[in-house]
């Protein structure tokens, strides 16, 4: 199935679902599906509660279609219902000492002191082969505070710009600036040098220069 | 105005969004011709961003469209929103 391209065939596709072409909903939400996922995995950290809940949230879309003003992409509305969803049961969890707990960061956040490094050897993709470095990536970004982990994912793994964002986050677009700004710099602090033994060896012949 | 490395960190991630304006980014590459140390980091972070970004590091759980769109029938077949 072919995803919802651009704008107006998204409009076109809602007004169909709304006069009684119901199976299109398949097609509209397909795209949604890994934004809607992993912000409820960012939000509530735990793989079933968070499939749980992006079912949940998908259904209220559709059941809340005809409430779409297309005042926004249709993504950020939908990602905007998610993020409530997953709220929603967080506030039901004692989880909200964790909240608390990230909003305290913010503050504190302010150093961007790197990991110091005086050279870098490039850690090229292919090394996602291995799987202790996927294990890796994972870790240090759950990990981060929730306010981070959020636009991290949305930003850089879903590649949602900053405006839209911000709409689903609920938050400022100069926050989904700072907060991503941030992130990485507290990635790097944290990955960089464990990144390092997944470098290709320098090989003899080509190992001029240093 | 020279700038020193503590300011260049800070707006690592900015440069690398191009957010900077011209006169800072131009600091900045100045200042990335001499310092060893802010380039390692900018290399750095350029490659922890490409590397965490890739498809392959967060895949939706197996199964997951399916069980999805199971539901989805199942709801569709209720009522029109
Ligand atoms: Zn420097």
């Amino acid at each position: 199935m072919k995803n919802v391209p651009n704008f107006e065939s998204e409009a076109e596709c809602i007004r169909r679902i709304l006069a009684g072409e119901k199976q299109l909903f398949h097609t509209l939400i397909r795209p949604c599906e890994r934004p809607v996922y992993f912000l409820l995995m960012s939000i509530l950290r735990n793989e079933a509660e968070a499939e749980d809940a992006a079912q949940e949230a998908i259904v209220k879309i559709y059941r809340n279609l005809h409430l779409f003003r297309g005042e926004s992409q249709f993504r950020t509305w939908a990602l905007s219902i998610a993020r409530n969803e997953g709220l929603g049961r967080l506030r039901k969890t004692e989880a909200r000492r964790e909240e608390s707990l990230d909003a305290l960061t913010e503050d504190q956040a302010g150093d961007f002191t790197p990991a110091i490094l005086t050279s870098w050897r490039e850690v090229p993709v292919q090394a996602l082969e291995r799987k202790e470095l996927g294990a890796l990536l994972r870790q240090a970004i759950e990990g981060l505070p929730e306010i981070y982990r959020n636009v991290v994912l949305l930003r850089d793994i879903e590649e949602m710009n900053v405006r839209e964002t911000a709409a689903a986050l609920g938050i400022a677009e100069g926050a989904v600036k700072v907060r991503l700004h941030r992130a990485r710099a507290l990635l790097q602090r944290s990955l960089a040098p464990r990144l390092k033994e997944f470098a290709p060896k320098r090989g003899k012949l080509f190992g001029w220069g240093r | 105005m020279r700038i020193d490395c503590k300011h260049v960190w800070e707006y690592i991630s900015a440069y690398i969004e191009g957010e900077v304006d011209a006169d800072l980014r131009a600091q900045i590459d100045k200042h990335l011709e001499t310092c060893e140390i802010c380039s390692a980091v900018l290399d750095s972070t350029r490659n922890v961003v490409v590397l965490y970004a890739d498809g392959r590091i967060f895949e939706l759980p197996r199964g997951f469209s399916q069980r999805l769109h199971e539901r989805l029938d199942i709801e569709l077949a209720k009522a029109v929103p």
